[in-house]
């Protein structure tokens, strides 16, 4: 169970208020830490400039007191606090990881606690947008590297010689004759005045023992493998009832009449309730329908089976997400609003000697973690207490005070394990309708979402029509590109629908398009929202990697080159984007980051990645008949992610041997993670490609579970190599948890048409051919 | 009052005859390593041995269990060292976690069975339960590990 740091005897400094707590590691390391010696440190600031970052523009930015985020035991015992939340990424390791490489913490001595919902003290906390490492780790080593140096202080002045003198290296302070463990100067030190980032001596790459090894194990893993990790639904508190309700099937809908008599004949029922009523647009309020409150799950499952609802289903309850992909595709194909101009478009499809057109399509998705959603709320006289896996904590916080009517500072989240996140539980519908059925029933809450409630009532991904058309010369070169995106935005979320994307979705995939092309349109086609759209891993680069992958495979085909020729010749020779001259809109949004130091649109590092999946596949060695390989690249959060794929069709069946996924992320942080990360996204991208999809008939959701929103299983999983682009601490760390999914399934569908002549155009494939 | 054998000790539930023993477990007797991923035997979140085979907790009743031996993630190994966990902590395995612990006990209840499985019938066996990070090639390979020591 949860320990609370209050009852542990943290001494030497302010105590963190986090909850949850990770012995940093159990056993040691993968192949055993390399031996280091070290004992000096850089004074040379190069070890360590600083750059700007988006961090800054975030809601209360980055947070660097290290007295906010350390503490240091009387018995030596470092305890870190992980403010970004955990759904796999590894951030919770991570980060940590950093403090305590720049700190010469010994990893085997840090103990790491998850901050609650509280963004004024440890500054963003959204953990979503893959901003962990790239807008945190500069914050983690200037925390890492203050502690270091105030230790280093608190010895000289205790020891009476000068800090020059006093080495702090694995956990241990000497100098003078004298060798004591951290524990022991740990209240002098962290007393000392904070210093400033131009006086703390950073260590040197080559003196990094954790940073870029990856040889650190994940936090949890012990926890993990023995079925001890807190998730949500394992939260458990004195008197605590289980919550299940039905929603209305169409958003939007709502209850005109219901009978809950039935249900409360079930023996342990304690109530049903009416949720309130949702309304367009809902941000992340929840969908409203009736509850049912009972002593355990059983019981609630059982009983939520036999309420009785009358639905008034309102307006979206005529959405067939079939018949409206037909209309985006028309929409398509007409000229939609300019968001990117360069050059003369229109002249060079005038004067094209050729022309090549298509529309790309995809289904809704939603992104079934394994753990649906769920939450435990507590409200009293004094106000809530929040225990959930949610991937903003703050955000929730602030939705919660709201619906309750309290002020933010009487609500407390406390943030568990997620059992997988990939957007859905950035919105904290689930945690709002726990809260207020705590406050009916007088009584701590757990509202459990079922698997069907969650592939039911998600934040989808949008449905979208993406038209492609290239104007060619006599020779083949493209000289024009005009692509219309068409599809719901997740603006109707947030406010009025206007039916158009908004900036940020502009700005995945669409009119950073990195192509060396003279002429270049870029539109957006009006589109209404009929249900919830809302994030999903990659987001709008999911379905703009589709497209422009499987167009850039469509050339190679027409034009009889290969696919790693078309892509290079796309790609252009290496170069840096001038926004003005590419014709980028004003306001361009790049992931948050500015233009440049790093951030930049680099041509040059997508070739790159291209080649090295390209080569590390074999690419264009001989294939048996029924075998294809296929290439994509996109850039995404700011990194590079190219991907070859094997395909293999065996009696009908598409399968995926082989996938190499070459990324370039800037600084590779934690280059076992960002593996982990490229596999999963690997195996996620192989069920975009061939099973996720959700429609809706009459306004509702047709697919319920496994059984019909399948995923990828091991029977048919690929097997990934990753390749690692290498590059130096100042080159910024950028994303990793979801760049590897958008150059998946476009990998995929060229690689299915290499092995089989099969233009595939629409997402999902299917799983047979 | 049901009496069911969990992790080699007896105890006694207040629950209906038909309560999954998924849920029997977890609100009743706080063992919470299982975990309901779907409620419909598809996802193996939930797989607990039942007289050392796998089985989908919330598929089965609490009742029907009586008289055999529950063997949950939390009575696998008493220190949390089966061959199995530690591969999984060598080969660094989870993303999430949350699918561990059915994974873990699907794993050690194939190689009590067929100590030697081939990688065919390491994917046949692991194939009911779903990891949505996508962790399988570790799994597979931890499984082989396990097994093989390789």
């Amino acid at each position: 169970m949860l320990k609370y740091l209050e009852q542990m005897d943290v001494t030497a400094a302010p105590k963190p208020s986090g909850l949850l707590v990770a012995k940093a590691s159990r056993r040691g390391f993968l192949g055993g830490a390399a031996a280091f010696a070290l004992a000096v440190y850089a004074t040379d600031a190069k070890a360590f400039t600083r750059w700007k970052t988006g961090g800054e523009g975030m809601d209360h930015g980055v947070v660097e007191d290290p007295l906010i985020f350390v503490s240091i035991d009387p018995d030596g015992t470092v305890t870190l606090v992980a403010h970004r939340s955990e759904m796999g990424t590894g951030a919770r390791t991570s980060l940590p990881m950093v403090m305590a490489d720049e700190m010469e913490a010994d990893w085997d001595r840090v103990v790491i606690v998850q901050a609650e919902g509280d963004e004024p003290k440890y500054g963003n906390q959204d953990t979503d947008g893959s901003r962990s490492l790239r807008h945190h780790i500069q914050a983690a080593r200037k925390i890492g590297g203050s502690v270091r140096t105030m230790l280093q202080q608190a010895a000289a002045e205790e020891w009476g010689i000068p800090a020059e003198q006093v080495t702090v290296e694995n956990h241990m302070v000497s100098g003078g004759g004298n060798s004591v463990h951290f524990g022991e100067l740990a209240e002098k030190a962290m007393a000392m005045p904070v210093p400033a980032h131009e006086d703390i001596a950073y260590k040197t790459e080559d003196q990094f023992r954790y940073i870029g090894k990856g040889q650190v194990q994940i936090a949890d893993l012990h926890d993990i493998t023995t079925g001890k990790a807190v998730y949500g639904s394992d939260i458990a508190r004195p008197g605590m009832k289980i919550a299940m309700a039905v929603r209305p099937p169409v958003v939007g809908g709502k209850v005109v009449s219901f009978d809950g008599t039935a249900a409360m004949e079930i023996p342990g029922v304690v109530g049903v309730y009416q949720l309130p009523d949702w309304s367009q647009p809902g941000a992340f309020a929840p969908l409203g329908g009736v509850a049912v409150v009972a002593d355990n799950t059983w019981a609630a499952i059982q009983a939520r089976d036999l309420l009785e609802i009358e639905w008034d289903h309102g307006a979206h309850g005529d959405y067939n997400s079939e018949s409206y992909l037909e209309e985006m595709k028309a929409t398509a194909e007409q000229p939609g609003q300019s968001l990117r101009r360069k050059g003369d478009p229109d002249a060079a499809f005038a004067d094209a000697a050729n022309t090549f057109g298509q529309t790309y399509t995809s289904d809704h998705m939603a992104h079934i973690a394994m753990e649906p959603p769920v939450a435990v709320a507590d409200v009293t006289g004094e106000g809530c207490e929040i225990w959930a896996p949610v991937q903003s904590p703050y955000r929730v916080r602030k939705d919660v005070a709201e619906a309750l009517g309290l002020g933010e500072d009487q609500v407390r989240v406390n943030v568990t394990l997620l059992g997988g996140g990939f957007g859905r539980k950035s919105k904290g519908d689930y945690v709002t309708e726990a809260a207020l059925l705590s406050r009916e029933v007088g009584a701590p809450v757990r509202m459990q979402w079922t698997r069907e409630d969650d592939v039911r009532h998600s934040f989808y991904h949008t449905t979208s029509a993406e038209r492609i058309d290239v104007a060619m010369d006599d020779e083949g070169k493209v000289t024009g590109w005009r692509h219309n995106s068409v599809a719901p935005s997740i603006l109707s979320t947030f406010a009025p629908d206007s039916g158009q994307q908004f900036a940020i979705e502009h700005g995945m995939g669409h009119v950073d398009m990195p192509f060396d092309i003279a002429n270049v349109s870029c539109e957006n086609g009006q589109a209404m929202a009929h249900t919830r759209i809302g994030w999903f891993r990659a987001v709008s680069n999911v379905p703009r990697a589709w497209a422009i992958g499987t167009l850039v495979g469509e050339l190679a085909a027409e034009q009889g080159k290969d696919q790693r020729e078309m892509w290079l010749e796309l790609i252009g020779a290496p170069r840096v984007f001038d926004p003005e001259a590419e014709g980028l809109p004003e306001g361009f949004w790049n992931y948050g980051e500015p233009a440049g130091e790093g951030f930049e649109i680099d041509t040059g590092r997508l070739a790159n990645v291209l080649n090295m999946a390209a080569d590390g596949i074999g690419f264009g060695k001989e294939l048996p008949d029924g075998e294809g390989i296929g290439l994509s690249a996109h850039r995404s959060f700011v990194s590079y992610v190219a991907c070859a794929a094997h395909v293999k069709v065996v009696d009908g069946r598409i399968t995926v041997p082989e996938v190499h996924l070459a990324v370039d992320c800037g600084f590779p942080a934690n280059p076992e993670r960002i593996a982990s990360q490229m596999e999963g996204a690997a195996v996620m991208g192989m069920s975009v490609a061939l099973n996720s999809s959700i429609t809706f008939d009459e306004g509702a959701v047709i697919q319920g579970n496994y059984y019909d929103y399948d995923v990828v299983r091991s029977t048919n999983y690929p097997r990934v190599v990753t390749h690692i682009v290498e590059h130096g601490f100042q080159t910024p760390s950028t994303g990793v948890g979801e760049p590897g999914l958008p150059p998946v399934a476009p990998a995929i569908g060229n690689a299915l048409f290499v092995a089989t002549g099969q233009r595939k155009r629409h997402l999902p494939i299917g799983d047979a051919i | 009052m049901l009496a069911i054998n969990v992790n080699g000790e007896t105890r006694e539930i207040d629950a209906p005859d038909d309560m999954p023993l998924l849920w029997a477990l977890r609100d009743m007797l706080q063992l919470n390593g299982a975990k309901y991923g779907c409620g419909v035997g598809l996802c193996g979140a939930c797989t607990v041995h039942v007289d050392g085979e796998a089985v989908r907790s919330c598929m089965v009743s609490a009742s029907s269990v009586a008289g055999r031996e529950v063997t949950t993630i939390e009575g696998l190994d008493p220190a949390g060292d089966h061959r199995v966990q530690q591969a999984w902590r060598e080969l660094n395995v989870p993303q999430c976690g949350y699918c561990q612990s059915g994974q873990i006990m699907q794993a050690a209840a194939l190689l009590a069975e067929n100590p030697q499985p081939s990688d065919e019938e390491i994917l046949e066996a692991m194939s009911g339960n779903v990891c949505r990070c996508g962790c399988y090639q570790r799994i597979v390979d931890a499984v082989r590990h396990a097994s093989t020591g390789i």
